[in-house]
């Protein structure tokens, strides 16, 4: 079995104007850790990027640290899409940020007509204060519903300034909207990195589960001893019900291998020259596993 | 220098004085109308008999069109109607498919490069009984060389298999919306919607840009507005970067460009805060034949497209409400900037859900910035009803109606979009005046032909493609019309005391007509004939273009 990899893959981040996208989005950034994000918004308007992650502004570029960039779309995604993916080196994911009434369905859609690109998934936050009255909104209220219909995984942002029950009831709410999605609760942006870019793998792990938070996912650092069978590995790893990503390098008796885990899927590939051990898991805990 | 112009009658939109035969002018502009011994006072002067026998009016305006109008007549147009070049050859419109597939044939043979697009625009297959065109009827065009035709309502794009292949669409797997797929699996080579034409357009040939406009462009469209009696023509939608301000202010300013234009900033690709700051700093740039500083913000899709925001009971065949381009809250920011600092803002709206939010957003922001003459104005604003003008005339909002739109395509909004009732009250003229909007009424060039007297005539009968007659009650008079095409049109641009009546001290603007539109009757008044403008006193022929 192998993961479709070949191709660049954009996550979708959605979600109505103060939903927490550009919190989420920095948050990310502090945590690519080595991964070459390139950060696509509609425009750079209120700067998404906090300003000790900017290395150097262009007109439609930044560069930010450890190789991550942040490109304005403007009104032609189809072309800032196709530079972005001829950017040598080309960034390891895309996240693209659409604008507060975008669907993120049509978008996906959309990606899917582009060549040497593919969709990695659909994320919408929803304020936990704010969804209620959004979703009531005579205007937006169906565009809302639009956008979390289209979700792999909600992110209900904000719950460090709401109450208990609030949050239990706004979170029924939203899942109703969201056929079946993961939901997970956030403060701040804080939630893995790994599961943001790779959500219908949280999806798959979590179907049916009513709630959710990041403080329910760790992350780990593994380093198999010695030499390894890396398909029985990376097999093992996939079929772990609590393992919803993984990556890094074991050493095989062929020599160094990198394993990739998402969901029930899981790849072997030739690892790249001067490589060390180490495999990054991110795991639902038992109780919210069980839950 | 005075020149007096003689004419046969002198339409001039001064109710004081609605009818004379001679205007004195003078370094472009209006030194006064009246007999020629009441002008006589004003010094030498030269007695300019040329227009001896035409019916002199204001100089039309045009307060929603596109410079692109010009630049597509650099590819094939293959529409359902005749319709004029910019260098006066009545393209013969296609009345079938056969008769599509054949120009574009002949157009295909006279390009040398066998690897050359070829785009092709205004197609139009309502008219053929709406037979869908494949990739297949492209291919008979040419099988080797990109082929595209962008439909007349915008929204769709057909193209050939080579030009699938290119896009890397040539495949089996395609699931979007926007792609029906053949019995093969693979596309037919329709692309229905921003979202699918825009991956594809430029490898047949279409800019990335769709609105963009090169100085040929511009030159066209300029003939156009000759050929069309108009003086001044808005650009509606453009991002107006350094470059094309550049080169649209040198153009513009020439000697021999005929029409003063002025262009507006749309909001696509910046943030509000952008916006204002740059329609603050373009303002500062505008010069008498280049306006600037203008904002357009496009609020809704369209009706044909399914992508307008309606209000209940929605669209006439169960689609699903359409697609907001902007935020209520970014709709909000910019209304109030606009209002705190004296930016004209027009807006987008086909839907009356989009127009509703439009007016309440401005009654809010009208709180919080107290404006007595704002004059925005809802461009389009095609399905709004009663209540929604009452409102807009308390507000102090002008309308500028889609009037052509009901000939093109009132047949399929009373068939298909939103049913026969509210097709009938569809870009409502009679009900704007008589609640007291100040109106315009417009083309949207290229979507249909530039022309305020094709226009004039569409308001006045309401007829559709087929002869039926859509909204008696909201006809509008002939000289109703005639003033919406001028000194209605200037008052939504703010342009009401320089242009849109013949006035002493008023810009010398004219249109410079064969037939008299007050005589020839409602009926005829699409069959006035142009003999050309003069713009700034300076004289233009449709014979000389």
């Amino acid at each position: 079995m192998s993961l479709p990899n070949s191709n660049l893959p954009v996550t979708i981040l959605s979600g109505y104007l103060g939903s927490g996208k550009t919190t989420l989005v920095n948050a990310m950034l502090r945590q690519a850790n080595g991964k070459r994000l390139a950060i696509m918004v509609n425009e750079f308007g209120d700067l998404p990027i906090d300003a000790d992650l900017i290395e150097a502004e262009g007109d439609d570029l930044i560069a930010l640290a450890g190789g991550c960039v942040c490109c304005s779309y403007g009104d032609d995604l189809t072309a800032a899409l196709a530079q972005m993916a001829a950017m040598q080196p080309p960034p390891d994911h895309i996240v693209l940020e659409a604008s507060g009434v975008a669907l993120p369905g049509a978008i996906a859609a959309s990606l899917s007509l582009m060549q040497g690109i593919e969709t990695a998934g659909v994320v919408v936050l929803a304020d936990v204060g704010q969804i209620e009255g959004q979703l009531a909104n005579a205007y937006i209220g169906d565009t809302v519903m639009r956008q979390l219909a289209a979700a792999d995984l909600v992110l209900l942002s904000k719950v460090d300034r709401a109450e208990e029950a609030q949050i239990c009831r706004v979170g029924e709410v939203v899942l109703a909207q969201s056929c079946g999605a993961a939901m997970i609760e956030v403060a701040q942006g804080d939630v893995p990195l790994e599961v943001v870019l790779f959500p219908p793998a949280l999806r798959a792990r979590q179907a049916g589960q009513p709630h959710g938070n990041a403080a329910g996912l760790t992350r780990a650092v593994e380093h198999p001893q010695g030499s390894i069978n890396a398909e029985a590995y990376a097999k093992a790893l996939a079929s772990e019900r609590v393992v919803i990503r993984a990556k890094g390098h074991v050493l095989t008796p062929e020599g160094m291998r990198t394993v990739q885990v998402v969901g029930d899927q899981w790849e072997v590939r030739t690892a790249p020259d001067g490589v060390q051990t180490g495999v990054v898991s991110i795991r639902i805990t038992q109780d919210l596993a069980s839950a | 220098m005075i020149t007096i112009y003689a004419a046969a009658k002198i339409i001039t939109m001064n109710p004081a004085h609605p009818h004379t035969t001679h205007v004195a002018v003078r370094d472009g502009r209006i030194l006064g109308t009246g007999t020629l011994e009441e002008l006589a006072g004003w010094g030498d002067y030269t007695l300019d008999q040329r227009f001896a026998d035409k019916v002199l009016m204001p100089g039309l305006i045009e307060a929603h069109s596109h410079l692109m109008e010009g630049s597509l007549w650099a590819y094939t147009y293959v529409g359902f109607f005749d319709r004029m070049s910019p260098e006066g050859e009545m393209q013969k419109g296609c009345k079938n498919l056969e008769d599509v597939l054949a120009k574009l044939s002949e157009a295909e043979a006279r390009i040398e490069d066998p690897d050359a697009p070829m785009p092709a625009w205004s197609l139009d297959p309502i008219y053929f009984d709406n037979v869908r065109v494949t990739r297949a009827d492209l291919d008979r065009v040419s099988s080797t060389r990109p082929i595209g035709i962008m439909h007349a309502s915008g929204h769709i794009l057909n193209v050939n298999t080579r030009a699938l292949e290119l896009a890397g669409l040539l495949r089996t797997g395609v699931n979007h919306d926007g792609v029906p797929l053949g019995q093969d699996g693979m596309p037919t080579g329709e692309l229905k919607g921003p979202d699918v034409m825009t991956p594809v357009s430029p490898h047949v040939g279409f800019d990335r840009d769709m609105l963009a406009c090169d100085e040929t462009g511009m030159i066209r469209f300029g003939k156009l507005c000759v050929r069309a009696g108009v003086t001044t023509a808005t650009d509606l939608a453009n991002k107006l970067p350094p470059e094309v301000v550049a080169l649209f202010t040198d153009v513009a300013g020439r000697k021999t460009y005929p029409a003063r234009i002025v262009s507006l900033r749309f909001h696509h690709g910046v943030s509000p805060q952008e916006l204002i700051e740059h329609a603050e700093a373009l303002k500062l740039q505008s010069t008498d034949m280049m306006r600037l500083g203008k904002i357009k913000v496009v609020v809704d899709g369209s009706i044909q497209g399914f992508s307008a925001r309606l209000r209940e009971p929605g669209y006439y065949n169960g689609a699903p409400n359409g697609l907001w381009y902007i935020s209520p809250e970014h709709l909000e920011y910019i209304l109030e900037q606009a209002l705190a600092r004296g930016l004209h803002v027009n807006t987008h709206t086909n839907g009356d859900q989009a127009t509703q939010l439009v007016i309440e957003t401005m009654e809010r922001a009208l709180r919080k910035h107290p404006s007595a003459d704002h004059r925005f104005v809802l461009q389009h604003c095609q399905l709004a009803d009663v209540a929604q003008f009452r409102k807009m005339a308390k507000l102090g909002l002008c309308v500028n109606l889609f009037a052509n739109h009901h000939f093109y395509w009132g047949d399929e909004h009373y068939r298909l979009t939103v049913g026969p009732e509210r097709a009938e009250r569809m870009n409502a003229a009679g009900t704007a005046l008589r609640e007291g909007v100040p109106m315009a009424i417009h083309s949207d060039a290229p979507i249909t032909p530039l022309g305020p007297l094709f226009t004039a005539w569409c308001a006045v009968n309401r007829l559709t493609a087929s002869g039926r007659t859509l909204g008696e009650a909201d006809k509008i008079s002939v000289s109703q019309a005639l003033h919406a095409i001028t000194l209605g049109a200037a008052y939504t641009l703010h342009m009401d005391g320089e242009v849109g009546s013949i006035e002493a001290g008023k810009r010398a603007d004219f249109a410079v007509l064969e037939d008299d539109p007050e005589k020839i009757g409602g009926e005829k008044l699409k069959d006035v004939a142009v003999w050309g403008t003069v713009q700034a006193g300076r004289v233009f022929a449709v014979h000389d273009l």
